[in-house]
C-alpha cells in the first residue's frame, strides 16, 4: 500500500501544527464558534446532538495494521472504546473533547492518516473497490488512481469552497463495488482495444433528496490526461454550480438542469485550456512509483484447496464471507460487522486490534474498510482460512452474513447525528434480529438492506434492494420503503412503495414483502431480480392488503 | 478596509465609482457592466483603470480585454462562496494578466493562502487584522501537491526533480 514521503508527511505535520493553534484560539475564547466553526470542519470535526464527532480519513478505505491499531488505541484513549465505520469507507469518533482533538491528530499523523477533507464543501475523501488489488475482474489497481486524485485534490486551492461537498469513487473492475455512479464524479477504468488504459468519467451521480444516475461524460480520458479532466470538470461545476440552495448545490443538479451533453460540451471546452497549460499531465515516473506501492505482495505458489471442514459454523461463513481471489491458493474474507442485533459498522477497541493481527500475521498487514461498512482481508491463503475464522468468531466478527438481509447498511441517526430526523440503528436492530435465523437468511439470498435516518441518505436507501427512510411525522418515527434500488454497475434508484410504517411494523413490512418475493420469483432469481422482472405491484399490493 | 499588498499594508489607489456616478480624475474601478458598455470611452483615459467582478461573472467577460487594467477585483461576497478562485486562475493562466488581482469583500485568514496560490496578490482584510497573521497565515503550509497560478511546482513534479537532481551527482 502506500507510504508517504517526506512530502506527505510535511503536510499532514503542517497542519496538526495549524489545527493545533486554532483549538487552542478556540479554547482561550480568542475565535467564536462562529469563526472557529469553518476551521474545524476543514478537519473532519463536526458538532453533533450530544458531543464533538471526528471523522478520520481512510483513503480508499485501505488500511496497514498499523494505522488500525492506532485507530483502535485512539478510541481507548480519547473515546469510549469504540468508533464506527462509514459508508465512505472512513472512521468516525462519537465522543473526542474538542481539546483532545490536536493530539489525536498528532498521533494519527504519526501512521501516515489524518482528518483532512473529511468535511467541508471540497473534494472529500476519494473511494474505491474494497476488493482491489485481489478480485480476478480488474484491470489495473484502482488505488493507484485514488491515491493520485487522492494527492491532486489536496489542499486544491481552487475547488476548497465549491457549491456542495464533492465525492469521488473509482472502480477498476466490469463488476462496480465502488458504486461510482452514485457519486458526483464516477471513474471506470478500462483497458482499450490496444490493452492502454482508459478512464470513463460519470458526472453527477448522487443521493440525498434528489437521488440521480451519473452520466458518461468524458470517454476513454487518456491516464496522462485524468487530472487534467478533473480539473476541467471542476472549474465548470465550481464557476457554474448553484449556490443559491443548499439543496441544489452538488453537481448532479447543474447537470440534471443544463443537460448530460452540454455538460460534456462545456467540461470540454474546459479540457482543452486546461491541457493547452501542460501543467496537469501526470509524469509517467510519478505513475510509476504510485503505482509500484500497490504492487501485488509476495504471494506464495500455491494451489486452490477446499477448506471446508467437519465444522458447518465455518462452513456457513466460508460460503457467504469468503470470495475468489485472483491467486490460486488465497481468499478474500470479509469481516461482518453486523452482528445480529448489533449496531452497524461499529467495532470495539479489541475488535480492531483483533483484525489489525490478523492482517499483520495472515493478509499481507493490510485490512479495507468497504462501504458496506465491513472489514476487508484480502489476501488470505486458504490453508488459514479456519484459523481466521476461529479468531474473528472468538471476538465477535464471526457472523456469516455478508451481503444477507442482516448484512444492513444503516447511517447514525438520530442516536447522534444533527440533521436526521429518525433513529436509524433501532430498526436495524430490529431487522436483524427477526432475520437472525441463518438457513432462513440464506434461503433469502443476496439482499441490500440499506437505512437512512433523513433524507440526506448517508445509509444509501436508495440504492438498497429495500431501502428505509427515516421521517418525522409531528414529533413520531415514521419509516417509508423503497425498492428496486442498486448500487452495483446496473446502479437504480428504488421507488417508494407507498405510505411510511410506524417503527414496530417495519420489521412485519419486510418480512411481507420477502414473502412475495418467494412466492414470485423464479429459480437463481435474487430479491432485486424478481423485483426487477415482476415490478412494484405485487409488493405494494400484498404490502398494504396486509396493513 | 486595509489592504494589504506584497506582504505590506498599502493605501488603496482606487476609487470605486457607481454605474451612475460621472467619472472623476484619477484611478478608478468600475463595475463589469460599465466596462462593456463605456469600453470606447474607458479606454482613451488617461489613468489606471479596474474592473470589478463579482461573483456571479465570469472572468472570461474579460477576454481579450484584460491588457487594459491596472487592476481586476474579485468580490467574494461570503468566504464560502468560491467562484472568486476559478475567476483568478482564469485571469492569471488562461487570459495571462499580469496586473493586480485584489480580493475583496469576505476574505478571512484561512482564504488567504488559497487566493494568493490562484494570482491574488493584494487583500482586502478586516480591520484589526496583523500583519505577522498574513505572514505566518501564507507560510503555514509548504507543500502544494498542484500547479496553481502562483508558480509553486506541484508535489508530483518536485518528487522527481529531486532524483533527477540526485542521479545526476
Amino acid at each position: 500500500m502506500y507510504r508517504y514521503d517526506e512530502f506527505d508527511q510535511k503536510a499532514v505535520d503542517e497542519r496538526v501544527v495549524q489545527f493545533s493553534g486554532q483549538v487552542a484560539r478556540r479554547l482561550s475564547g480568542e475565535l467564536t464558534e462562529d469563526e472557529f466553526k469553518p476551521l474545524r470542519l476543514m478537519n473532519g470535526l463536526y458538532l453533533q446532538l450530544h458531543a464533538y464527532m471526528l471523522r478520520v480519513a481512510i483513503p480508499y478505505g485501505t488500511l496497514s495494521s498499523k494505522q488500525l491499531r492506532m485507530l483502535a488505541h485512539i478510541a481507548r484513549k480519547y473515546d469510549k472504546d469504540y468508533a464506527h465505520f462509514t459508508t465512505r469507507q472512513n472512521l468516525q469518533y462519537n465522543w473526542p473533547r474538542l481539546a483532545d482533538v490536536p493530539a489525536i491528530l498528532a498521533d494519527l499523523a504519526t501512521v501516515e492518516m489524518h482528518a483532512i477533507q473529511t468535511s467541508g464543501n471540497c473534494i472529500r475523501n476519494v473511494t474505491s473497490d474494497h476488493f482491489a488489488g485481489a478480485s480476478a475482474d480488474e484491470v489495473d489497481d484502482p488505488r493507484i488512481w485514488s491515491e493520485i486524485i487522492r494527492q491532486w485534490s489536496t489542499f486544491h486551492p481552487e475547488f476548497s469552497y465549491l457549491p456542495r461537498k464533492f465525492k469521488i469513487a473509482v472502480t477498476a473492475a466490469p463488476k462496480d463495488r465502488a458504486a461510482i455512479k452514485v457519486h458526483d464524479i464516477g471513474i471506470i477504468i478500462r483497458r482499450d482495444a490496444a490493452d492502454v488504459l482508459a478512464f470513463d468519467v460519470y458526472v453527477g451521480g448522487g443521493q440525498g433528496r434528489t437521488p440521480l444516475i451519473g452520466h458518461m461524460i468524458g470517454e476513454s480520458i487518456a491516464a496522462e490526461d485524468l487530472l487534467a479532466y478533473l480539473e476541467a470538470t471542476m472549474r465548470v461545476y465550481n464557476q457554474y454550480g448553484r449556490r443559491d440552495n443548499i439543496y441544489k448545490a452538488r453537481i448532479k443538479i447543474l447537470v440534471h438542469q443544463i443537460g448530460a451533453d452540454e455538460m460534456r460540451r462545456q467540461v470540454a471546452v474546459e479540457f482543452v485550456e486546461v491541457k493547452a497549460q501542460g501543467a496537469l499531465a501526470l509524469p509517467q515516473v510519478e505513475i510509476d512509483r504510485i503505482a509500484a506501492y500497490f504492487a501485488s505482495p509476495a504471494f506464495e505458489t500455491l494451489s486452490d484447496e477446499n477448506p471446508t471442514t467437519a465444522n458447518p459454523a465455518f462452513n456457513v461463513w466460508l460460503e457467504n464471507n469468503v470470495a475468489k481471489h485472483k491467486v490460486p491458493g488465497y481468499a478474500i474474507v470479509t469481516v461482518s460487522l453486523k452482528p445480529i442485533g448489533g449496531i452497524p459498522g461499529d467495532a470495539s477497541a479489541a475488535q480492531m486490534d483483533v483484525v489489525a493481527g490478523l492482517a499483520e500475521k495472515c493478509s499481507f498487514d493490510e485490512v479495507r474498510v468497504s462501504h458496506e461498512q465491513n472489514l476487508v482481508l484480502a489476501h488470505v491463503r486458504q490453508r488459514d482460512l479456519l484459523t481466521v475464522w476461529q479468531q474473528l468468531a472468538a471476538a465477535g466478527l464471526g457472523t456469516a452474513n455478508y451481503g444477507l438481509i442482516t448484512d444492513i447498511i444503516a447511517c447514525p441517526g438520530l442516536d447522534y447525528c444533527d440533521l436526521a430526523n429518525a433513529r436509524s440503528i433501532n430498526i436495524a436492530q430490529a431487522i436483524s434480529t427477526r432475520f437472525a435465523n441463518q438457513d432462513r437468511q440464506r434461503e433469502i439470498g443476496e439482499l441490500k438492506l440499506k437505512i437512512s435516518g433523513c433524507i440526506n441518505a448517508c445509509g444509501h436507501h436508495h440504492v438498497g434492494h429495500i431501502g428505509i427512510l427515516g421521517v418525522d411525522k409531528k414529533g413520531v418515527e415514521f419509516y417509508q420503503i423503497t425498492l428496486g434500488g442498486s448500487g452495483d454497475e446496473t446502479a437504480s434508484v428504488g421507488e417508494i412503495l407507498g405510505p411510511a410504517f410506524g417503527e414496530a411494523d417495519v420489521p412485519d413490512a419486510i418480512e411481507t414483502l420477502i414473502d412475495v418475493y418467494f412466492a414470485k420469483r423464479s429459480p437463481g432469481e435474487r430479491f432485486l431480480d424478481t423485483y426487477r422482472r415482476v415490478g412494484i405491484q405485487p409488493f405494494r399490493e400484498k404490502l398494504y392488503a396486509a396493513h | 478596509m486595509p489592504l494589504i499588498k506584497n506582504a505590506a499594508f498599502t493605501e488603496n489607489q482606487f476609487v470605486h465609482v457607481a454605474d451612475d456616478e460621472t467619472l472623476p480624475q484619477g484611478n478608478v474601478i468600475v463595475s463589469l457592466k460599465r466596462w462593456q458598455t463605456e469600453r470606447a470611452d474607458l479606454i482613451t483615459r488617461n489613468a489606471p483603470i479596474g474592473v470589478r467582478l463579482n461573483s456571479d461573472q465570469s472572468a472570461e467577460a474579460l477576454a481579450g480585454d484584460v491588457h487594459h487594467f491596472a487592476l481586476i477585483e474579485i468580490d467574494f461576497p461570503k468566504f464560502r462562496d468560491g467562484r472568486g478562485y476559478s475567476s483568478a486562475r482564469i485571469l492569471r493562466q488562461r487570459l495571462a494578466y499580469t496586473g493586480e488581482i485584489r480580493a475583496v469583500g469576505d476574505v478571512l485568514r484561512d482564504q488567504w493562502l488559497f487566493m494568493k496560490r490562484c494570482g491574488v496578490d493584494s487583500f482586502e482584510v478586516r480591520p484589526g487584522t496583523r500583519l505577522e497573521d498574513f505572514r505566518s497565515a501564507l507560510t503555514e503550509q509548504t507543500v502544494f501537491y498542484q500547479r496553481s497560478s502562483d508558480h509553486h511546482r506541484s508535489v508530483f513534479e518536485r518528487r522527481h526533480t529531486a532524483c533527477q537532481a540526485l542521479a545526476a551527482e
